[in-house]
Parts: structure tokens; sequence; C-alpha cells
């Protein structure tokens, strides 16, 4: 009978924490660049946190006239406007920068649509007002932040506090690597942004608590092994795993990407991202730290933080 | 582990059977189940806004507005206290920044007097402070015969609950004029009414028919006083407004500060037409107090104009003919007919208690909604087939046995949602999809627990029994990290967002029993059917 195709076989033995300088370099840049990024491109905010009004209208000729909207919009000196084609040539996202009154911001829209008048579907308007937009951004940052300390104590509470410390560690790394995504490719970052990152968070760390729990099981399993060899099995042991679970939810996910329309483009595609990146830092961040932060053994024996020469002459 | 008493098969099956019932409704068009027998069930998923289009519109109360007017109104309280009782006072004043009233007694023979009347005026605030004693406002003595009257937090807090309270209902009688299905009108924090009305089509109206506070007053137009004078010398006489009608170019009245008959009055609006002239306009009808008053007026002031005035807009100002004896009169003031519509329908709701503005708008059309869905069914089809691919080519035939389970649980979600009647969005579709991922990596980490039981040499029962135990730690505690960051999205997150938790918490939840519990029973008839030697993984 079909038993399955192994695609990774059951024996792999990769030096994943082994060769960790190489990958510290690797993880370094990863969190680093993005912050350079953030830093000098800017992240390309959305009304929920900058307010404004963003209307997405339908033109009923096939292809929108860019140039005819962008006049008639820019006419009514509403401050920074911004007129995009949307997915398709028909489609046409008008931004409008934020209003100095709640009044105003509702006026624009109705100046909007007073010059552009019954010829187009307004397929989509939002506005959000100076008042609700500081209050998202509050959420949004609160939210993450509780999200990591719920985090950090359950893993606290389940293992020890290496384990999350180094996790935390990864989720911090995970975070700046997919805001760096959205600085490069200038996605919007709004509201479902955070939900991107939120839903990563909790991806990324269910990935990292299985090799946690390999490595404790490890642990308790072979005394004497160096802590740099116990670590290297234990990602060995469950890259299968950890392989397999990536493939598929990437799998999942990928079609709406492709296929999923405008309004949830940018979430997938984070999403999507945030898969690989929580791949990686499980083997190549959350496992390396343990080694620095040096996880405890069943005994109580504090491993001593990180002596890779001894290990070495250890294994030789 | 393998071995399931009658009892557990039968429950099991029971909550995957009633779950796919609850489901099916879902696949079938909302006409089709209406005419369906009325036992069978039919809850179908709410769609959210996002997917079947409508308007979110987000109103708060203006705060400063409200106190403003408690304080006027505590004024002449103050004023009207201190005249009953003959007590002479000077400096009475309010102030906003303190959310005070102050006034000074004259003689210091009246001053304990005074104090004690005007305390009368605090009241007990009722509700949650009932029996605390606390008070809606402190009134304390100050130097030099002073008396201060201070709105407290309860008290402000109480009034604030009341006056969102009857936005609420006077909201919900207008948007019920539009007659569509489902309005949702909700009081969200301290000074906010979210209002969600599906399928809307005509928001700037919607819009226009809820900001409009409503406040209708009559009153006499200043025969003495020259509009135009006191426009150029901008000098206002103490008793009276300058209002300016509501056409353009605006029209200024000069209209006295008193008013005869207020909106509060009003029975029943209705829109209409002139007998003589045909244009639109609006009927209404006083109550037994407003009609005795505006008859009284109307017979004082019979040659002289008075004016109708809306929101500090004049609307007409014709003049008193002969006096209105019958407590019902009409409004014309050049309406369309949608206009004197929806005039009828803000006086026939009453007044909102303070002014209403838009702080946050989010509306979808129609056409937007259904290509979201037709998106979002689409990619869902497409992932779930990659999934299921992929899935049965890892693993054969436990990747069958784990894809009969991801079926069920989308359809255990959809049974729930219909069933909770919560609501579908498109990031709750894409939390769908991220259920499937988690779903099967359930049984990725079983099936991989089996493999590696294989290779250490235990007998097939052996080893999917152990399998089973020792991943289980596993999955729980990977599942509960996702839980918790859900969790906190949920509380963050409104409307699409929102959706994106619940269907992804539900999903998350069905998983553990349909990945583990569902499969470990298909394993179990399997292994008692076929009796391998080898498992096929």
């Amino acid at each position: 009978m079909f038993r399955g195709i192994h695609f990774i076989p059951a024996d792999t033995k990769i030096g994943f924490v082994r060769l960790r300088t190489i990958s510290w370099v690797i993880s370094a840049l990863l969190t680093v660049v993005p912050l350079l990024l953030v830093w000098k491109v800017g992240l390309n905010f959305g009304i929920d946190f900058q307010g404004g009004t963003l209307m997405e209208i339908q033109t009923k000729e096939s292809v929108a006239d860019l140039a005819d909207i962008r006049a008639k919009v820019h006419g009514l000196n509403l401050g920074e406007v911004q007129v995009q084609e949307f997915g398709a040539p028909n489609d046409v996202l008008i931004r409008i920068a934020a209003q100095p009154t709640e009044k105003e911001q509702q006026d624009s829209i109705t100046k909007v649509k007073q010059v552009l008048g019954d010829q187009v579907d307004y397929r989509r308007v939002e506005v959000v007002g100076p008042t609700v937009s500081s209050e998202l951004i509050a959420g949004g940052t609160v939210a993450v932040v509780v999200a990591m300390i719920a985090i950090l104590i359950y893993i606290w509470f389940r293992f020890e506090w290496q384990f999350a410390v180094a996790a935390i560690a990864s989720l911090v790394h995970d975070v700046t690597g997919t805001i760096g995504l959205y600085s490069a490719l200038q996605l919007e970052f709004n509201l479902s942004s955070i939900a991107a990152l939120l839903t990563i968070i909790g991806y990324s760390l269910n990935d990292k608590v299985v090799i946690f729990d390999r490595v404790r099981e490890n642990l308790r399993k072979y005394r004497k092994m160096p802590l740099t060899e116990l670590l290297d099995l234990s990602i060995n042991e469950t890259l299968s795993r950890t392989v397999l679970t990536h493939v598929t939810t990437f799998l999942a996910m990928m079609p709406f990407v492709i296929v999923g329309g405008e309004a949830i483009h940018g979430f997938a595609l984070a999403m999507c991202w945030g898969i690989v990146i929580g791949a990686y830092s499980s083997i190549y961040v959350a496992a390396p730290l343990q080694l620095i932060l040096g996880v405890r053994r069943d005994g109580g024996m504090a491993a001593a933080p990180a002596k890779p020469k001894a290990q070495a002459r250890a294994r030789a | 582990m393998l071995h399931f008493p009658q009892w557990k098969v039968i429950l099991v099956l029971g909550v995957v059977i009633g779950g796919i019932i609850f489901a099916l409704p879902n696949l079938f068009a909302r006409s089709t189940m209406e005419s369906m027998p009325a036992w069978l069930p039919h809850h179908q998923v709410n769609l959210g806004l996002d997917l079947q289009g409508g308007a979110h519109l987000l109103y708060q109360l203006d705060e400063n507005e409200m106190v403003e007017d408690w304080l006027n109104k505590l004024r002449d309280d103050v004023r009207e206290t201190l005249r009953k009782d003959r007590i002479s006072y000077t400096d009475l004043t309010q102030n906003l920044a303190d959310r005070s009233v102050s006034v000074r007694i004259r003689e210091g023979t009246d001053y304990d007097k005074a104090y004690d009347e005007l305390r009368k005026l605090s009241v007990p605030v009722g509700g949650t402070f009932a029996l605390s004693g606390v008070r809606n406002m402190d009134v304390s003595r100050s130097g030099d015969n002073g008396i201060v009257l201070k709105a407290t937090d309860a008290g402000l807090t109480q009034r604030m609950n009341s006056a969102i309270q009857a936005s609420i209902e006077t909201i919900r009688r207008r948007v019920d004029a539009f007659g569509t299905t489902e309005p949702s009108i909700q009081r969200q924090g301290r000074n906010r009414v979210l209002v969600q009305v599906p399928g809307i089509s005509d928001v700037e109206r919607l819009k226009k028919l809820i900001g409009e506070t409503g406040k209708l007053e009559f009153r006499l137009v200043d025969a003495g006083a020259s509009a135009q004078q006191v426009v150029e010398s901008k000098q206002v006489p103490i008793d009276d407004d300058l209002l300016y009608s509501k056409g353009t170019p605006p029209v200024p009245y000069v209209i006295k500060k008193q008013v005869l008959v207020s909106g509060e009055n009003l029975v029943d609006a209705q829109p209409g037409f002139d007998q003589r002239t045909g244009e639109p306009i609006v009927t209404f009808r006083f109550d037994a107090t407003g009609a005795k008053r505006f008859a009284r007026v109307t017979q004082e002031n019979v040659g002289l104009p008075f004016a109708i005035v809306l929101d500090g807009k004049v609307i007409s100002a014709p003049v008193i003919r002969e006096p209105i004896l019958g407590g019902s009169g009409q409004i014309s003031g050049s309406f369309t007919v949608p206009e004197a519509s929806d005039l009828a329908v803000t006086l026939r709701s009453g007044a909102l208690p303070a002014k209403l503005t838009v702080i946050e708008e989010r509306t979808v059309g129609a056409s937007l909604g259904a290509d979201s869905i037709a998106a979002g069914k689409k990619a869902t089809g497409l992932g779930l087939l990659l999934v299921v691919l992929f899935m049965f080519a890892a693993y054969g035939l436990f990747g069958l046995f784990a894809n009969i389970a991801l079926v069920i649980n989308i359809a255990l979600i959809f049974g729930v949602l219909s069933l909770i009647g919560s609501t579908l969005t498109l990031p709750g579709i894409a939390g769908i999809v991220l259920t499937m991922g988690i779903a099967v990596d359930a049984n990725v980490l079983i099936n991989e627990r089996i493999r590696e039981e294989m290779r250490a040499g235990k007998s097939p029962v052996a080893a999917i029994e152990a399998g089973y135990r020792r991943a289980m730690s596993t999955i729980i505690d990977s599942n509960v990290t996702t839980l918790i960051s859900t969790l906190v999205l949920f509380w963050l997150g409104s409307g699409p967002v929102r959706g994106f938790a619940v269907t992804l918490t539900i999903g998350i939840l069905a998983s553990m029993f349909t990945a583990v519990t569902v499969t470990r029973l298909m394993v179990s008839y399997w292994l008692r059917w076929t009796r391998p030697q080898l498992i096929p993984i």
C-alpha cells in the first residue's frame, strides 16, 4: 500500500547549531535590515493608523481614466491625495490624507462624490478620524506586547525561563522581519497587518514549542550528550515535521495571495512570509539561543553557558 | 488508546453528524432554505459587512456640548431657586472647564438659606452608585458668600449613560425608516454608538438622517429689529439670536431667545403636500401641553411673524394669520419630496440629546462584497485541494485519514458559526484556511511520531498507540500558544479582524477533536478490520 513519499529522510544529521556562526550573521541581518528599512524608507501606514479617507471606485468604462480622476480629486484641495489602479484596470483607489477635524474628514467624501458623480460605483469607502486612528495605534501596540508577554509566561510555566527567553527573542526576530517585508514592498500597514503579526507570532511559536518539547525530552534521555549535539539531534528529529507542516500551511495560504483579491492580498502575503521566517527562526534562532542561555538539565544542574570549545573537544 | 467504548464512538459520531447538519444550510441559497421544513436547522452563517456590503458608522457624542447644556440648565435652575426665595445674588457664572456654576449671595444673612436651598438641586445618582450615596453634584461654600455647584464624575457618567441610551433609541427609529434588514445599533465605550446597517446603498442619506440633531423650536421673530442692521452692526439685542435660513444664500433673521414650543411636544409628523400650491410639506401634531401653549401664543401674536427653527437654522418664518387652536400645523420650506420625508422622520424620532459626529466610517458596496465572496471561495477551494493532495502524497493512507478529518473540521467550523450566530468576514475565511494548516499539523505530528516508533521497532498497534500518546502534549502546547495570540486578537479587534479571531479559535478547538479523536477512531477501525502486519506510513 502507498505509504507516502518520505520527503525528508529519517536520519538527517545536519549541523544546524554547529554552523551557527553563519546563521547568526543571517539572523542579525534579518533583524537589522528591516529596522534600517523602516528607519530610512518607512512604513506605508494605512488610514487605520494615519487617519484619512480611502475610496475604492469602479468606473463604468473598462479602463479608468486615472489622469482625469486625479485632476478632479486634486482640484478639491484636500491636501495629499493618491490615485492609483487597484487590481483591475477599471478599479481605482483614492487615498486622501487626514483632515484637521472629523467634520472636514466627512466632507471630503461628499466632495469627491460630487466631482465624480454617479458614473462610478463606490465599492468601498473608509474614513478614520484622528481620534480613532490614535486609539488604533495604541491598541495595536498593546496587543502585540500583551500577546508576547502572555506567551512568555506560558512558555516559562511549561518549560524553563531559558526556553521562554529564546522564544521571545526569535519572535522579535519574526516580527521585525515581517515589518521589514511591509517596508520593502511598501505594503499597506493597517489593522489587518497587526492581525497578521499576531497570527505569525502564534503560528511561529507553535513551531518553537514542538522543537522545545523534543529538546526537553532529549535532555532527559541523553544526560551526557553535549548541548550542541543534543540541540542538533532534536532539530533533525523534528525536521520532517517542521518542513511538512510549513509546506501545508504555506500551500493553504498561497492561493489567497494569488486569487484572494486585493482586499486580503497584503495580509496573505505577510502570512506566507511569516510562515517561512517562522520556520527559519525556529531552527536558526530559537535553538542556538538555548545554547547561549544554557538550558538546564533535568537534575537541576545548570549547563555552562556556551562553551563551544570545550564541547568540540568533548566530541573529538 | 485505540480502544473506543461504544458510548464514545456514538458521542464522536454524534458530534460529527451534528456539525455537518448544522453546516449544511450554508450550501443552499437563503430562499431554498426558507421552503424547507421548519424542524430542519436553517441558520446560515451571518456574512460580515465586508462580504454582503453595508455601512459601519461609529458615532461619538460631543461630551462638551452635553456638559454645556447641563450647566446652562443648572444656571437657570439656580436663578429660579434664588428668585423664588427672593434672595439677591450676583456673579452667576458657569465654568465649562471646571464643570461648575458659581454664584455670590449679596446679603450675609441670606447665605445659609441660599446654601440649603441650592443643596436641594443636587440629587443622588441612581444605577451602580445608588447605594453609595454619591450625588450628581457637589454644592460647596467658597469664600466671600460664594456657592459653587460642581458636577461629580458619577453625575456626568449617569448623564452620559442616559444621553447614549436616548441616542440609541432615536437612531433606531431613524434607521428603521430605511426599512433595511437587521440594522445593529450598539453602545461602544463611554460616549460612542456603533451603527451597522447591512445592504444599504445610499450611505450619504443615512448619515444625514442620523447626524441631524433634530432640535425643533417655534420662536417669535423680533419685529422690532432689522436683520440687515444687526448683520451690519454685529450688535445682537440681548434677548435675541441672529439666525440664518438653510437655503443659499442664507437669509438672516433676528429671533427672540425665548422658545415658545419645542419639538418635545410633538406627537406626530408626516410628509405631505400643500393643498393649494402642491409643494412638499411636513404636517405635525402637538400633544395636549404643546397644543395649549401653541394656541395661546398664536392668539397673542396674530399678525406677527414667527420662526420654525431646526438645529439653529430657520426653516421658515411665516406670519401668524389666525390663532391655531387645533394643535396641528404644517412646515413648508421649499423642500424636495425626500427632504420632506426625511424631516418628518427626524421630527418623529425626537431630537438627539447632543450632537453626534462620525469618527469612523467603513462602507462596502454590494458588488465588492460579492467579489470578495467569490475570491474567498476560490482561494479556499484551491488551498484545500493543495493541502489534501500534499497530505496524501506525504502519508498515503494516514494522509487520507487526516484529509477526511480536515473536511469534518471545516464542516464543524461552519456548523458552530451558524449555531452561535457568529459573523463570517473575509479575514475570517483566511482564518479557516490557516486552521487547515494547523489542523493537519496535528496529524503531521502524530504521523511523524508513528514513523519514529516504527523505526524503533515497535509493532503497528504499539507504534500507533505511542504516536498518538506522545504527540498529544506537543499538540496541546503548540495550540495553546496560538490560542493565546488569537484571544488577544479577539479582544483588540473589531469587525473583520475579530471575525478572523473567531474562526481561528473555533477551528483550533475543533481541530483538537477532529485531527486527534476522529482520526484515531478511523485508525482504530482500520486496524481492527485489516489487522496489518506493517503500517503503510
